[in-house]
């Protein structure tokens, strides 16, 4: 049997995310990760690839990324510009063609973790160009009529922020996974990975703050995860009695970004 | 016996393909269920739905189908049995082809491969170990957890799936729940996302076209062009305002937002009717005579590229509806209201209606209108899956 993962030290899973984790490595299927900002997508890659010892290779997707830029780039210009000044290898086109992020993780010896990063932000076909790459996990260089295929399926994870409909053909070749907002119990594991020793009334009393926050529905930008590490921070840092946190919520303006939720916060406070 | 948890996903509107089937298969054999309920819930769930929107769903199915019997946190025998059984999840799985309306020879290339597939996996993977029974339960299923330090320790625990498919926790993501802004927004932008590249005349400098082509030619300069890639829909939004509508007004207002925000349209027009489409529409939500503009110029100045929506409860008096509606600018009374709207239809071959009232159950006195126009029209109801629906049809040609 192979390693699974079991989340890191400074990692906090959940059960369910882990068992899906070991099921699209198992099934050798891209896991698609999709969640809340501040959930751990981005995160979650590279816990697997620490956990598993292997290398992690990110693709971060832009609007304006093409499923082609993933697999190779042929550097044209830099070939044109060597044949004008003579420069030895010049019909070499191999030398010009050079590997995308997905090209790489094929073409390593090694099994690689593929973290394909917020893959919704591309336009609408972008996900359907890569399924037969994914599928079969290798393409075709017309170029240098060579075939990159991958000697260790790499280990695919994509994280989508659900801003678009992905289409259903790519949907139906991955392991799904929502990573849901973590309840109490589970943040505060999580917060304890990021403090060494901490006040456990301040704890108690953040975290209440916290969660209170997140159930106001006029607050338009909930605090998420991070936001909640680095106000604790500075509650230590600032010496704040805990007594005091529930009740004033000191420093709301690491929790909250916008001025209309600060008012909303205000409003809720002083009823 | 496990076949018709398949039927079931189906008839509820799962599009479970013999693609996905498979891919659950293969996992059963590799033991990821890890031999407990729970296990087979997060499997199922991992592989079949593909939402979160879906979650709850799934759930539902999921306590429907397996409800009753009396499960522990392990499989019941009788799918162990059957999961120990590789003929018969194979014999399961050809009916299942069969049915799915596969003809003979690509059922059985289906099950070649799975077979192969199968062969290769548990090969490579699971180094000798074939079946769950090799494994032995007690290795997965029942040994406590303890939180090692700060970690989390995986495979075993107590929860049950019937706990957490009772919780229910995905309820809030359901699409047809109306939410917030945001998802409105998001509904909008499928608009756009599909309007990109499609049509238009290539009228953009392509950089990249013509590095490539020039380079291609050894130097010699070749100008490419391409298709500039932005938005190109025009939104002409109609929106019933007051009356019965004010319930509705929240709703509304960030319905407008929504369509508003970041301009993401080539172009967004928006004016107001009350109850019905008359001689008259108007440029705000008050609707004063001095901000009205005339319904004939509007036809006139917006061609049939826009994409109409419009916004109402479509429930009136019927004279509203079917009378003639007099217009003091041409003085004299020539269209009714639906007359109207069959004009708009006739032009706009993007029409659609979003509704904030629920269909009315019984026809009744209201219910008529409703249902004339529901009749004419495209209608969908006013939450963040109708208008995701809406936005869809929109795009496509009739």
């Amino acid at each position: 049997m192979e390693k699974t993962f079991q989340g890191t030290e400074s990692y906090v899973a959940s059960p369910e995310l882990l068992g899906a984790v070991n099921i699209a490595t198992a099934l050798e299927k891209p896991l698609l990760v999709k969640g809340e900002p501040g959930t751990g997508k981005t995160m979650l890659a590279q816990a697997v690839a620490e956990a598993l010892g292997k290398r992690l290779i990110v693709w971060s997707v832009k609007s304006t990324t093409k499923a082609q830029d993933g697999l190779y780039v042929y550097d044209v210009v830099q070939r044109l510009y060597d044949s004008q000044f003579g420069a030895a290898g010049v019909d070499d086109i191999a030398k010009y063609v050079k590997l995308g992020k997905l090209g790489e993780a094929f073409a390593s010896d090694e099994q690689v973790v593929l973290l394909i990063d917020e893959i919704d932000k591309a336009d609408l076909e972008f996900p359907n160009d890569l399924l037969w790459e994914l599928d079969r996990m290798e393409f075709y260089i017309p170029e240098t009529k060579e075939t990159v295929k991958a000697k260790r399926r790499p280990i695919v994870i994509i994280t989508s922020n659900a801003e678009k409909e992905l289409p259903d053909a790519f949907l139906r070749r991955c392991i799904f996974h929502y990573i849901a907002f973590p309840d109490p119990e589970q943040m505060e594991k999580i917060v304890r990975v990021h403090f060494d020793k901490l006040d456990d009334t301040l704890l108690r009393q953040a975290m209440e703050a916290f969660y209170f926050l997140r159930s106001i529905d006029s607050i338009e930008k909930k605090p998420s995860t991070s936001e909640l590490v680095d106000w604790i921070r500075a509650l230590e840092l600032g010496g704040v009695d805990p007594a005091r946190i529930r009740k004033e919520i000191p420093f709301a303006g690491v929790l909250l970004k916008k001025d209309k939720d600060l008012a909303a916060m205000e409003r809720r406070l002083s009823r | 016996m496990f076949i018709g948890f398949f039927y079931l996903l189906r008839a509820h509107g799962f599009r479970v393909t013999s693609e996905e089937w498979m891919t659950l298969l293969r996992a059963l054999t590799l033991g990821l269920h890890r031999s407990s309920l729970t296990g087979f819930y997060d499997l199922c769930r991992a592989v079949l739905v593909h939402s979160e929107a879906d979650y709850d769903k799934f759930d539902a199915i999921f306590l429907e189908y397996f409800d009753g019997v009396p499960f522990e946190d392990e499989l019941p025998e009788e799918l162990l049995d059957w999961l120990n059984k590789p003929e018969d999840m194979l014999r399961d799985f050809r009916a299942f082809l069969q049915s799915a309306g596969y003809d003979e020879k690509t059922v059985e290339e289906i099950l070649k491969a799975f077979e192969e597939r199968l062969r290769e996996q548990t090969e490579e993977h699971n180094g000798g170990s074939y079946w769950i029974g090799t494994r032995g339960y007690s290795n997965f299923g029942h040994s406590g957890h303890a939180p090692q330090g700060i970690r989390v320790g995986g495979v075993g625990r107590y929860r049950r799936a019937f706990q957490v498919a009772g919780e229910r926790h995905f309820r809030d993501f359901r699409k047809d729940n109306t939410l917030d802004i945001r998802q409105f927004q998001m509904a909008f932008r499928l608009l756009r996302q599909y309007s990109s590249r499609a049509q238009g005349e290539k009228t953009e400098f392509d950089v990249d076209g013509t590095v490539r082509a020039t380079g291609d030619k050894g130097g010699m300069l070749d100008v490419r062009w391409k298709r500039p890639r932005r938005n190109t829909v025009k939104v002409l939004m109609l929106m019933d305002s007051g009356g019965s509508m004010d319930y509705y007004a929240g709703l509304c207002s960030m319905l407008f937002q929504a369509a508003q925000r970041d301009n993401q349209f080539k172009e967004l027009r928006v004016y107001y009717f009350h109850n019905c489409l008359t001689p008259t529409l108007y440029t705000n939500p008050q609707m004063r005579r001095e901000q009205g503009v005339s319904t004939e110029w509007v036809l006139k100045n917006f061609g049939g590229e826009y994409k109409v929506i419009l916004v109402g409860d479509a429930m009136m008096d019927m004279y509203e509806l079917q009378s003639k509606r007099w217009d003091y600018r041409t003085n004299e009374a020539k269209y009714s209201g639906m007359d109207y709207l069959r004009r708009f239809r006739g032009q706009y071959p993007h029409l659609v209606w979003l509704n904030p009232e629920p269909p009315p159950r019984y026809g009744g006195y209201w219910g008529e209108s409703y249902g004339r126009i529901a009749r004419e029209v495209d209608m969908f109801p006013l939450s963040v899956e109708g208008l995701e629906r809406a936005m869809k049809k929109l795009l496509v040609n009739r």
